[in-house]
């Protein structure tokens, strides 16, 4: 038996720390500790909750769009502002590019060395990656001279002895499958992802202003201004600039990414029974396409339990509670802590520590629960939940993927089923996006140029006390944010983020979070090189500064929540 | 490829970039520094020639924002080179390996370069709970900034919480949080990089700076390079021309909003921001936030969390405000406003950089008082 500890879990956002108990060449068991606090909603509390959403906003620069559009949404919620139909097909536009550049990021920067060995694309022939990458794909930087000239660069990198982040990493390690064309041919799209990602980000900028942390949310809708006629607006040079990044995306999406994730995962079909975790998914749902209460939803919210595609349940916020059994915050009152505050307070190991104490508490996260269990948030939680719902182009676009591989539906549930379904997203979405743009430039057109709801903006509109709640699906998943508002001010603000969800230790029934329970029985042909481990947990896109919050559930707040 | 000396004019040329390109390039680089044009040919001079100094990047209290802007890097292929100029030995969120490999990573560039690499730190130190709040290899963050801080050539301070603590110290600072000049007094050639995050054409710019004349810029009296931080967003606005004049937003989206009038009434702090956003601009050029609608949050500026909140109440009455207005007079009242903005907030916190101030900042309220009403929805 060896104690295997990872930390840091590098190429993910934030602090995290796995430790797991390995025998007989598999994870015998796992825990997931997040190490870094900064108690954020303590921050919060007193202050103007129409500046939440900028404070919030930082609590992650990855996915820099999440808590701002979820705060603004709580506080909506609460005061009863209601964001004009140009703000909310504007916040669309924001969400979908962050949702689609932060998947692509992931899989080419974050997760595709985990599959990918560098050192090994130095062996390709390059006549032969040519031949590959033009069997599965018409994108044209394939030829023979294109690919040469990156292993040629490759090498150079190599040779001058600096290997920089490449450096120490596990090349060789017989867990990597690829042939060294497949490497190369990956190798060249990371490169080219870097650059991608750089280029389409430019949505933000012209939506908000700068990424990371855009600057155009506001209580009530945006601060971008819409106007065909005005140089200072969003105009129709705007709409022209994100029709082209738009129209991009969608190319290097399908003609790179798609065509790569399918030749990827042919090489590693046994991963697709391996990471399969604690089988319920949860989905808030996202994309109002409609301006009333209940707007309809692009992708539908819902839960799944126990990989029963044939039932998706109705979601039910009020069902929702946590475990501090296994975190550093006071016992006691983590199900009721209307009666009391929840507190920090580190019983770990002093700094310097080589070993968590995991009998006990051993995490900044908390462990929300549903209905008494956990729950896998993120894409594969919302393409399942689309695919059991019905939803057409989810439907046939996890067909296409499942038959290419030439898998069953089961195989989702697994490692490789959190890549596929990623991508399956990202597609989704570059088929979608610019149906927003044309929204927003036909809206113009009828002559409707609200961004605001300006009669909420002032504090003296609002009701003396009021709760509200938000609720987004960011591209790592479920995400919520309560307000409690009193005299103008925040008297308090919890957020309940994907990485909680996914990330949480064991609850106080001992019952392992995602991570844990999807770690179990994960092969590691060598404890010294835990490559498999890192594989199951960034399959998850890991998020941990979102996840490390002071959360106060109260039930009675959480039964007034509304989907988006 | 024979000797190191002069790769990258080599790799450049093997890329398609000619000369001229790289020219171009270090123009707008030497723009950046508010250098002549004649700069240029030194910067490509410089720049052929480089090796690979190492740079490690930690990141603590943070939230990856400024490691994100540092992907945006603009100018694309040549700025893609430009990130390979550097040896990045140590940065969590890029590298390939983890755990024990990856702590080896950064051990051995601490045990074996000392005084020879650069370190950038992202995020803030917390000195609660005995480092508990931000531990990597069972290592406290304060542990990790003294030890390879400590042993650095020089220290980059990236982004408003690394430079003064930023978010996690805004009041009431749960976890001690502080940024590396409080936690980790007197680190060689501190360079802050204030902003939140750190704009990366700005990050290039301090790079390229280093590589070029093999020393850092000029600073200002928070140590914060003049070609970044030596003018205030008011000072360079597009929008100028209206707060002079005194065309102002009220409402967001009336004809004023939609016609670029200027934000003030609707609480910028872009007199009292000491930060080149309005020419650098963000992502490659494309906007900055003004120009899309919103004011200035002074996200460089010290405790701006605390100092330039609420974010909707516009500064305090100005001097001979709208024509000829002195700006510097306005940033004199922000500490007016500021006194009164944590007496509204109920927040009481000790100042860690009292007595810190630019050298042509915001400085003490002067005797002057308010000339008139600014109006405005406060």
């Amino acid at each position: 038996m060896s104690h295997v500890v990872v930390d840091p879990v590098t190429r993910i956002e934030g602090h995290l720390r796995i430790e797991a108990e390995v025998d007989g060449g598999q994870v015998q068991d796992a825990w997931s500790s997040s190490t870094m606090f900064r108690g954020i909603e303590l921050i919060l509390k007193g202050r103007d909750p129409r500046d939440a959403w900028a404070f919030t906003q930082r609590i992650c620069g990855v996915c820099t769009t999440v808590h701002a559009i979820a705060s603004v949404r709580s506080v909506e919620n609460a005061i009863g502002a209601k964001p004009p139909p140009n703000a909310r097909v504007l916040r669309n536009l924001i969400m979908a590019s962050q949702c689609i550049q932060d998947h692509v990021i992931h899989f080419y920067h974050l997760h595709a060395l985990d599959w990918v060995d560098v050192v090994s694309a130095l062996k390709a022939d390059p006549e032969k990656t040519s031949a590959l990458a033009q069997s599965i794909s018409d994108w044209p930087l394939s030829s023979t001279k294109y690919f040469a000239g990156v292993k040629t660069r490759l090498k150079d990198f190599v040779d001058r002895g600096q290997l920089g982040p490449f450096a120490n990493a596990y090349w060789g390690h017989p867990a990597y499958k690829l042939p060294p064309e497949a490497n190369l041919m990956a190798v060249a799209h990371y490169l080219e992802a870097l650059d991608w990602q750089r280029d389409f980000i430019k949505m933000h900028a012209i939506l908000g202003g700068k990424n990371p942390h855009l600057q155009s949310f506001l209580v009530g809708g945006m601060a971008t201004p819409v106007d065909p006629d005005k140089q200072a607006s969003i105009n129709m040079g705007s709409v022209a600039r994100m029709k082209e990044l738009t129209a991009r995306a969608k190319e290097f999406v399908s003609k790179v990414y798609l065509p790569d994730v399918l030749a990827v995962a042919s090489f590693y079909k046994d991963w697709a029974g391996v990471g399969g975790g604690v089988g319920n998914y949860m989905v808030y749902g996202e994309y109002p396409e409609t301006d009333d209460d209940k707007p309809a939803l692009f992708l539908p919210s819902g839960v799944i339990r126990n990989k029963n595609l044939g039932k998706v349940e109705p979601l039910d916020p009020s069902k929702i509670t946590e475990s501090v059994k296994h975190s550093w915050y006071e016992d006691g009152k983590a199900l009721h802590p209307r009666e009391g505050e929840t507190r920090p307070r580190y019983t770990g190991p002093k700094p310097p520590y080589e070993r968590l104490e995991t009998a006990a508490k051993y995490s900044w996260l908390k462990s929300p629960r549903y209905d008494g269990e956990p729950m896998e948030v993120g894409p594969l939680s919302r393409m399942l939940v689309a695919y059991g719902s019905g939803h057409k182009r989810v439907q046939e676009l996890v067909g296409t993927v499942l038959k290419s591989l030439g898998v069953g539906p089961e195989a989702l549930f697994s490692t490789l089923g959190r890549i596929a379904a990623r991508c399956v997203e990202t597609v989704l979405l570059t088929e979608k996006i610019d149906t927003w743009v044309d929204a927003l430039a036909a809206n113009m057109d009828k002559g409707d140029l609200r961004i605001h709801d300006t009669g909420k903006w002032d504090p003296s509109s609002w009701p003396k006390e009021a709760f509200g709640a938000g609720f987004h699906e960011a591209p790592r998943g479920a995400l919520g944010h309560w307000v409690h508002i009193k005299d103008g001010v925040i008297a308090n603000y919890q957020c309940i983020v994907p990485s909680t969800w996914n990330a949480g230790p064991r609850d106080g029934g001992e019952k392992r979070g995602p991570y844990e329970a999807a770690l179990l029985k994960t092969p590691v042909a060598d404890p010294k090189q835990p490559l498999e481990i890192l594989r199951t947990v960034h399959s998850f896109d890991p998020c941990m500064a979102c996840g490390v919050h002071v959360v106060d559930v109260e039930r009675r707040e959480l039964a007034r929540v509304r989907t988006p | 490829m024979g000797s190191r000396e002069g790769w990258l004019g080599e790799e450049l040329r093997r890329r398609g970039i000619s000369r001229r390109e790289l020219l171009f390039f270090c123009a707008g680089v030497a723009g950046t520094f508010g250098l002549p044009a004649s700069a240029a040919t030194q910067i490509a001079n410089a720049l052929t020639k480089a090796k690979k100094p190492i740079l490690v990047w930690l990141e603590f209290q943070d939230c990856c924002g400024n490691t994100e802007s540092f992907l945006r890097s603009s100018a694309p292929t040549v700025g893609e080179v430009v990130l390979d100029l550097l040896s990045v030995d140590y940065h969590e969120t890029i590298m390939a390996a983890a755990g024990f490999q990856a702590e080896e990573a950064l051990k051995g560039v601490v045990r074996d370069s000392a005084g020879q690499f650069i370190a950038v730190v992202e995020g803030s130190i917390p000195t609660g709970a005995d480092g508990a709040y931000c531990t990597i290899g069972g290592r406290s963050a304060l542990d990790i900034a003294r030890d390879v801080c400590g042993k650095a050539a020089a220290t980059i301070a990236m982004g408003t919480c690394a430079t003064y603590g930023g978010l996690p110290a805004a009041a009431p600072n749960p976890t001690g949080a502080l940024g590396v000049a409080d936690a980790v007094p007197g680190v060689k050639n501190l360079i802050n990089m204030s902003a939140c995050p750190t704009n990366a054409a700005n990050i290039t710019a301090l790079l390229t700076y280093y590589l070029t004349y093999k020393r850092w810029p000029p600073l200002d009296g928070f140590r914060r390079p003049l070609f970044a931080y030596g003018k205030t967003i008011h000072d360079n606005c597009e929008r100028r021309a209206h707060f002079d004049a005194g065309q102002y937003v009220e409402v967001w989206g009336d004809d004023a909003h939609r016609s670029g009038a200027c934000l003030y009434k609707m609480g910028c702090k872009g007199p009292v921001t000491y930060q080149n956003c309005p020419t650098v601009r963000w992502n490659d050029g494309t906007n900055w936030p003004i120009g899309c609608g919103h004011p200035c949050i002074g996200c460089a500026e010290p405790d701006f969390w605390d100092r330039m909140t609420p974010f909707y109440k516009h500064l305090p009455a100005v001097a001979g405000f709208g024509a000829g207005s002195n700006v510097d007079t306005v940033g004199a009242w922000l500490t007016v406003g500021t006194a009164a903005a944590y007496a509204g907030h109920g927040i009481l916190k000790g100042i860690q950089n009292a007595g810190k101030k630019p050298e042509n900042g915001a400085g003490p309220p002067g005797d002057k008082g308010p000339a008139g009403k600014a109006g405005g929805q406060s």
